[in-house]
């Protein structure tokens, strides 16, 4: 069953008008593919094959090439050197217009719909050549009629923005489909989802794959869905290419060497077991604050973290996890409650959160944790800065004592940077990260609040950033661990608690936390 | 705690170099005076476009503008004096923006200065000279700072526009000003120019010795100098920085974004009062409508030009000055309008305004794209 053989004869008009080209899945090679910037080299002689109706996992560091691969195959690049061959002639792809005059499309990481437009309207607006009228009654038809031949069912009669992750997703697939493409490129499709939705949709284009339908690039970092959903790997290191395989030859630790080399990957500690009568460190009771809209309100009824454990909080992102770190942070206002840190009240100034040793690790570090155009060593200073002789608060600076201190800690978490006076803005995500760690896990940390940590960094960033975190708790910090993987919660929390419409709404020792329970009180069924 | 201070750090090896290479630093640095200064220069080109089209010769221009502004030593202390009240309305721009707000309204800090300083004057006739001046710099801070410090209260606490605010504001304290020297505080003697009584000659600042320029030129630089000195070297200044470079950050870290806020603007407006002051003691002998010379909005040009930076304030100051006190002469010999300097001042403004978008975009002045990383 192909998109095109819908019965309806405006849909075939509208399809012939936008791209006249054979149906079903079509596969693409490209051969020798180099692409140059200046004197760096982002892909250096890669070559990748993918057979029509494949589903083919394209798998890779931060910074391997992987988008310069893929932005060279949609026409978004001119690669240096380099042929592609889609159906057994090789083509010029000289711009995205032209890729997707040859049947490919892609789905990007975010969203790109119109949040306010419906599903209807969103499809409608995105040909290529729209009507100056649209007859909605005719268009309507027109989709009902393509979304029959759809393995998906989507509500098209209301605003986007009122879907579900797992749904605008879904529908972003729709739209490449819609388009008439064949050949899909995804981009990490599964990073704003629960994992109840990302196996329905990837399970859903597998479908459509083996059926023929279409075929499947897939970028991603998470071996489960490449093991569960993926025909084939290739897999780039450093703009080369690393290997690549069938799924069902390969060990999930054969594709991990392949991804990073000779390059040993921290490993956690081991985990020490949490003292009986350790001490509580962070106590929140009946605290209430206004969420982002202003038109909820979160609630956190009791919750206390002690002394050497990990309390994970897991849910799907905007159900008041944000606003409840802000909070914690003093960036937002409580309405109510008590917040208190070792039996004392916290408002979270700058004297409450050095006596107490409290320490942040916020999601997307360069917005959050660093003034992106001050340099690396004075964003390392921004704990000690005010802090003289003795413990004493200082009036100067001195700016020899900072850039000292900020080598050290360069050194001692193996910050990538140019130089010292660079501005933290020109180091990539995972060093900027490294540099946050540096400067909030030095000394003494009683109480360590951490939220998606780990969010958009590559694989040895992580393991690095996963390995301190435990070694903090080990060494007797408090973790309050606020994150959107579910895997990382398993992977470090002690306890694991659920926040959905801004209250907790379940908890659960790590030792009997089952997935699909905590994916069902994410999702609100309660 | 006490291993995260840095003096516990010694004896620790250090890993990474810690020195930056004079050729980083030259690189670094010299992006904020190349991009400003060929601003500069493409505002000039583009005035003298407007020039050929009506039919005058842009060298003239320069000439004149050379000679207007520094040809000799009269005019150069023309320019000086000129210069003086631009300095302290440059950083009442320049402050907040370190902190990431701007604030257009000093103007409204210069007129109030103004009259409180007169206000405060006018009681204490007959007591010392040094007590007169004292009360009327300290009432024309006061003013001043509190005129912008509550633009500064207005944006953290209920989150006001502080350029929509501090403009707003400046109308209002023009407002007031005229209502106080034609009403309460209104010499009857003042007829055609209402003005406030006069201080008299034996309280007015005098000039610097050797030169035809008042003490106000001393306190602007002197100004600038403390203002560099609290931001680069002072533990509030890099508080400051850390909150104008990204607020978020500064919360995390404890620090009481807030007060910083509030205190910066403060001390902008009352760097803009001290303008006041100074204008009615050094040149006016009163406060008037004089006072709304136009000193708090060329302040603004001044502060962007020098990129927000007090020590580079001095210089840009000076220039504008000299471009201002050559403003007549080129009226006049080239048989200019009235409006010539300010349509110049304007298409300065917009080329520097569009040169923000340049930093970044020079591999030259980048040196994180020619040096190799290292860990």
């Amino acid at each position: 069953m192909s998109i095109n053989e819908g019965s309806d004869s405006s849909l075939k008009t509208l399809r012939s008008a936008e791209a006249p080209r054979k149906p079903g899945a079509i596969g693409l090679e490209a051969a020798g593919m180099t692409m140059r910037f200046g004197s760096f080299t982002a892909l250096d002689n890669v070559s990748i094959k993918v057979p029509a109706g494949s589903f083919h996992a394209l798998l890779g560091e931060n910074g391997a090439g992987k988008s310069t691969l893929v932005k060279c195959i949609m026409g978004f690049y001119h690669p240096t050197a380099g042929q592609i061959v889609i159906g057994g002639h090789e083509v010029a792809i000289d711009s995205p217009r032209d890729a997707s005059a040859l049947g490919l499309g892609m789905v990007y990481q975010h969203f790109t719909l119109v949040p306010s437009l419906t599903g209807a309207e969103n499809l409608v607006i995105s040909r290529e050549h729209v009507p100056g009228v649209i007859d909605w009654s005719v268009e309507r038809k027109a989709l009902a009629a393509f979304m029959e031949t759809m393995p998906f069912k989507l509500p098209l009669d209301v605003p986007v923005r009122s879907l579900a992750a797992g749904e605008k997703q879904k529908l972003e697939i729709v739209k490449q489909l819609y388009l008439g493409r064949n050949f899909l490129v995804l981009d990490e499709p599964t990073s704003v989802l629960t994992p109840g939705e990302a196996s329905e949709v990837l399970g859903l284009v597998r479908g459509m794959t083996q059926r023929g339908e279409i075929t499947v690039l897939m970028i991603s970092h998470k071996f489960h869905e490449v093991t569960a959903f993926a025909d084939e790997i290739t897999v780039l290191r450093r703009g080369k290419l690393a290997g690549s395989g069938r799924v069902k030859d390969l060990t999930t630790r054969d594709m991990a060497g392949m991804m990073i080399g000779d390059v040993p990957l921290a490993a956690l500690d081991s985990r020490l077991a949490v003292a009986p009568d350790a001490k509580p460190i962070l106590s929140v009771k009946a605290l209430s604050a206004p969420d982002r809209s202003g038109l909820k309100t979160i609630r956190i009824a009791d919750l206390n973290v002690r002394s050497g454990e990990i309390v994970g909080i897991a849910g799907i992102s905007g159900n008041g996890q944000k606003e409840f770190v802000e909070v914690l942070a003093g960036q937002r206002k409580k309405t109510a409650g008590d917040i208190r840190v070792k039996a004392a009240p916290y408002a979270a100034t700058r004297g409450e959160t050095r006596e107490n040793n409290v320490r942040f690790i916020p999601e997307e570090p360069l917005q959050n944790a660093c003034a992106p155009k001050m340099t690396v060593a004075e964003n390392l200073a921004f704990r000690t800065f005010d802090v003289g002789q003795g413990g004493k608060p200082a009036t100067w600076i001195d700016g020899r004592s900072i850039k000292k201190y900020a080598a050290h800690l360069v050194g001692a978490f193996k910050v990538k940077t140019a130089s010292l006076a660079s501005p933290i803005s020109a180091l990539s995500g995972g060093n900027v990260q490294r540099a946050v760690l540096a400067r909030e896990l030095t000394g003494e940390v009683d109480l360590l609040i951490c939220s998606n940590p780990c969010f958009g960094l590559d694989f040895s960033a992580v393991a690095e950033i996963r390995a301190r975190i435990m070694k903090a708790r080990n060494a007797g910090a408090a973790v309050l661990l606020l994150s959107e993987d579910l895997d990382e919660l398993l992977e470090l929390s002690d306890r694991i608690l659920v926040m959905s419409d801004g209250v907790l709404v379940y908890e659960t020792p790590i030792a009997t936390a089952n997935v699909m329970t905590i994916g069902e009180h994410m999702a609100g069924h309660h | 705690m006490a291993d995260t201070t840095p003096e516990a750090l010694q004896g620790v090896v250090i890993v990474a170099p810690i020195s930056t290479s004079w050729l980083e630093l030259l690189a670094r640095r010299s992006e904020a005076v190349v991009i400003p200064f060929g601003a500069f220069i493409v505002g000039m080109a583009i005035f003298s476009l407007f020039l050929l089209f009506l039919g005058k010769s842009p060298i003239d221009l320069v000439n004149l503008m050379v000679k207007g502004g520094f040809g000799n030593w009269f005019s150069i202390q023309n320019s000086l004096q000129r210069a003086a009240p631009l300095l302290l309305t440059a950083l009442c721009v320049a402050l907040p923006a370190r902190l990431g707000l701007v604030v257009i309204g000093g103007e409204g800090a210069v007129v109030l200065g103004g009259v409180a300083a007169a206000a405060a004057a006018v009681p204490l006739l007959g007591a010392p000279y040094v007590v007169v001046i004292g009360a009327m710099a300290i009432a024309g801070m006061a003013a001043g700072g509190l005129w912008i410090g509550i633009v500064g209260a207005l944006r953290h606490y209920r989150a006001v526009n502080e350029t929509i605010s501090s403009l707003l504001m400046a109308y209002i304290a023009i407002a007031l000003m005229n209502h106080f020297v034609e009403g309460p505080l209104r010499d009857p003697a003042s007829l055609n120019k209402p003005s406030t009584y006069p201080i008299g000659k034996d309280y007015m600042i005098g000039n610097i010795p050797g030169m035809d320029v008042h003490w106000g030129l001393v306190a602007g630089i002197v100004a600038c100098i403390v203002s560099w000195v609290l931001i680069e070297k002072t533990a509030f200044g890099f508080a400051a920085r850390i909150a104008g470079g990204n607020v978020r950050a500064a919360q995390i870290q404890g620090l009481a974004v807030g007060k910083l806020i509030v205190g910066f603007t403060a001390l902008a407006g009352a760097f803009a009062g001290l303008a006041g002051m100074i204008e009615v003691g050094a040149v006016q002998g009163s406060a008037n409508a004089s006072l709304a010379a136009g000193y708090g909005y060329t302040g603004i040009l001044v502060a962007f030009l020098a990129r927000h930076n007090p020590l580079a304030i001095i210089p840009v100051a000076i220039l504008l000055g000299g471009i201002d006190a050559s403003g007549g002469l080129i009226q006049r010999r080239m048989d200019l309008p009235d409006a010539t300097v300010l349509v110049l001042q304007g298409l300065l403004f917009i080329v520097i305004l569009f040169s923000e978008t340049l930093y970044g975009r020079f591999k030259l002045f980048n040196p994180d794209l020619w040096l190799r990383n290292r860990q």
